[in-house]
């Protein structure tokens, strides 16, 4: 039996590859670039950035990274964090002929909808789209990664203001009762703070 | 070769050891209590030995080194089925069990809670019945087990110090006129006790304590139990079957060993703690043409009576930061609500307990398969958000049932579980109450916006071999003992007549204590 995708692989905390083009035969890339004011930036190796993909087209790479922006649309998001649920989607390609069926056939779907080139439709349009194909299997996969795969990330976790691992000392000295905008709970309540 | 810390390891034919399957709260304190009483044990645990200091400070990568991630299918019109369909529950696959996992809370169970067939009287459709045993009967084995696992607020343990998530909890609970809220009775230390930290606030309760603060058998109980020379722990070998003699009584473990072959471990009794999914299956799977039903189950409750607690979530959307993820988990409980009530609707009660999660697992849990603008809205104002848990008593029912699959089988080729369930009236009353209640904490508190959160994959996992005084009613005495197979012990959560509102794990040690007893004793006199 097929186990469902919503618990399946973790999502690698590696991000994206400086842009230098590997020589990867039969695939597609995507690349980009962090915004000057982007606070990823410190995170990333970077400004530019480059996905090799081992299955997927630079087509359908780019179009399944458009259509995950409407997915879970954060505006102010990198374009580079979308590219994580792109590479997850590309790695189940490469590793399953039926996931890289049902992605090749979204791809082609949303092309056909937006005569040849999905990607040159107005964003209106787009976004009607989107949901108009919630009951496919391209849907239900490309959700399903991306729930993930979007927000199990280190550039995530900074964009979405998560300590994620960089907590993993403690917050006893940094931080963990911080709060000042509502009065502290008295000793019975709350015990006390051990020496540092 | 590693030896996983024994000082002692046990010959396959040794048939005077008491075999215990499963290291977590119930079988780790089990395995190392019997231990320290001289009885030779055999702990036969399916999860690897992954020590403190591998622990992932990440969810998913955590979630894939802790849980129990064996297939399982589900059945019945509970949303998990429809959004989780292969986990059913939320536990751990380690050695130390759920009890790496678990959160700390530990709270007594209500002396009223003991009667739940008395106290809430007949509701159709639930199975109810009083526990076989009373809180009086257990509040010196309470007391051991609170000290032991350095409860703070007994034994002069102050309370943990509350952190943000606590904060807005604490404003809000006062302000809706909750009079019983505070940082709880927790296995966390607050000050280093029995040569354990003290807590670190890093807020990865889930994912595993590096520091060790919080009580968890794979660095308290075990290795104390392995210390005597009496107990050998075995990781990786997933029990399989358990067999008997033709006058009924257990004899041996068959289990899979790391490399996959099956190997027979000999046993003058057995105890199974496999949390109360796994503990009904080994008992079905086990069945003979003596039991042709499964072990112990001539009443036919075995796998009936699931239960999970009510649980559901709400979470508080406010203008400023909370960063709710720093800090222990379950930072704050609010108790007001644990009474019995019936003007509010239903019998039985609750417990509001502040929980974060990661961004990671918020995305993932906040509402499964949502997506569009208003979820991303949630994910954009997760440093604004507090959260809490609900844990109330759900009702114990017949056709909430774990059973084999028909046709799915795991890795070594055994039936797979499958989890049947469905919401009793009284649940549904109850959660509706609940969220009103959440909700209306946050509101006090300031908040801009609550969101209700259904239920996550189940945690406590509960009443699936329960104990009750007739045996034609359960399937264990009050020591946990098997009525039909005296040699035949359950040593977890399965035990749970009724769910109570309390988070269980401090009272399945207490069990586990009061049935090392009762095993030492049944053994000395030959009775077992």
């Amino acid at each position: 039996m097929k186990r469902e995708t919503n618990i399946e692989s973790a999502v690698p905390l590696a991000g994206l590859k400086a842009s230098r083009r590997n020589l990867l035969k039969g695939a597609g890339m995507l690349s980009g670039t962090l915004a000057l004011s982007s606070t990823l930036a410190a995170l990333a190796p970077g400004r530019a950035w480059a996905l090799d993909m081992k299955a997927l087209s630079s087509h359908q790479g780019r179009v399944i990274l458009r259509f995950t922006r409407y997915l879970y649309p954060h505006p102010s998001l990198e374009d580079a964090v979308y590219a994580l649920v792109v590479k997850d989607l590309d790695d189940k390609a490469s590793a399953d002929a039926d996931s890289k069926n049902t992605l090749a056939q979204g791809v082609a779907q949303l092309d056909q909808i937006g005569g040849e080139d999905w990607l040159k439709r107005s964003a209106a349009l787009q976004e009607i789209d989107v949901a108009s194909m919630e009951s496919t299997n391209f849907f239900k996969l490309v959700r399903s990664t991306a729930v993930v795969s979007l927000y199990s990330n280190e550039m995530a976790y900074a964009h979405f203001g998560y300590g994620g691992p960089a907590g993993n000392t403690g917050y006893l000295y940094k931080g963990f009762n911080d709060l000042t905008w509502l009065p502290d709970p008295p000793p019975t309540a709350s015990g006390p703070i051990p020496p540092s | 070769m590693d030896n996983y810390g024994n000082t002692k390891n046990f010959s396959l034919d040794d048939d005077s050891v008491v075999v215990v399957v499963g290291s977590g709260a119930g079988g780790g304190t089990l395995a190392s209590e019997l231990a320290k009483k001289g009885i030779g044990v055999v702990v036969l645990e399916a999860g690897k030995l992954n020590q403190r200091a591998s622990f992932i400070p990440d969810e998913w990568p955590s979630f894939h080194q802790l849980a129990w991630l064996d297939e399982r299918t589900t059945s019945g019109s509970w949303r998990i089925a429809h959004d989780f369909p292969n986990l059913p529950a939320w536990i751990c696959k380690t050695v130390g069990g759920t009890s790496v996992h678990w959160a700390g809370a530990s709270l007594r169970i209500q002396p009223h809670e003991f009667k739940a067939r008395t106290t809430y009287g007949n509701l159709p459709g639930a199975n109810l019945l009083d526990w076989p045993l009373t809180r009086e009967e257990l509040d010196p084995y309470y007391a051991r087990a609170e000290d032991k696992m350095g409860v703070t607020r007994t034994n002069d343990i102050p309370g943990l110090p509350g952190n943000n998530n606590f904060k807005v909890m604490y404003a809000g609970a006062t302000k809706a006129g909750y009079k019983k809220c505070s940082t709880g009775r927790m296995a966390i230390n607050s000050e280093t006790r029995d040569g354990r930290s003290h807590c670190y606030q890093r807020g990865f309760c889930f994912q595993g304590c590096i520091f060790g603060a919080k009580w968890s058998t794979l660095y308290v109980e075990i290795p104390e139990g392995q210390a005597t020379g009496h107990m050998e722990l075995r990781p990786e070998a997933h029990a399989a079957r358990i067999e008997h003699d033709q006058n009924g009584k257990v004899t041996a473990v068959l289990y899979f060993d790391a490399a996959g072959k099956l190997q027979r471990q000999k046993a003058r009794a057995v105890a199974v703690a496999g949390n109360s999914i796994e503990t009904p299956r080994l008992l079905l799977l086990s069945e003979s043409s003596k039991y042709p039903a499964g072990l112990a189950n001539s009443s036919d409750q075995v796998g009936r009576n699931y239960m999970r607690h009510l649980t559901a979530s709400v979470y508080g959307v406010f203008q400023k930061n909370v960063d709710m993820y720093r800090g222990t988990t379950m930072a704050g409980i609010i108790a007001d609500e644990e009474v019995f009530d019936p003007s509010r609707g239903f019998v039985g009660g609750f417990h509001m307990e502040t929980i974060s999660l990661g961004l990671a697992f918020y995305a993932a849990f906040l509402n499964p398969g949502a997506w569009g603008k208003e979820f991303a809205e949630a994910m954009e104002a997760y440093s604004r958000t507090a959260g809490m848990w609900i844990v109330g008593e759900d009702m114990p029912q017949t056709t909430n049932r774990v059973t084999l699959s028909q046709g799915v089988k795991d890795q070594f080729g055994l039936a797979v579980p499958n989890v049947n369930f469905d919401d009793h009236p009284n649940d549904i009353a109850m959660r509706e109450y609940s969220y009103q209640r959440g909700e209306a904490v946050y509101m006090a508190a300031g908040a801009d916006k609550t969101y209700r959160v259904p239920p996550y994959p189940s945690t406590h996992n509960l009443g699936t071999c329960r104990m009750s005084e007739k045996p034609e009613d359960g399937v264990c005495n009050n020591y946990g003992q098997t009525h039909d197979i005296p040699n035949l012990f359950i040593s977890d959560g399965s035990q749970f007549t009724t769910g109570a509102s309390e988070n269980p794990t401090l009272t399945i040690v207490t069990l586990a204590l009061r049935q090392a007893d009762y095993i030492a004793q049944q053994m000395k006199a030959n009775a077992i």
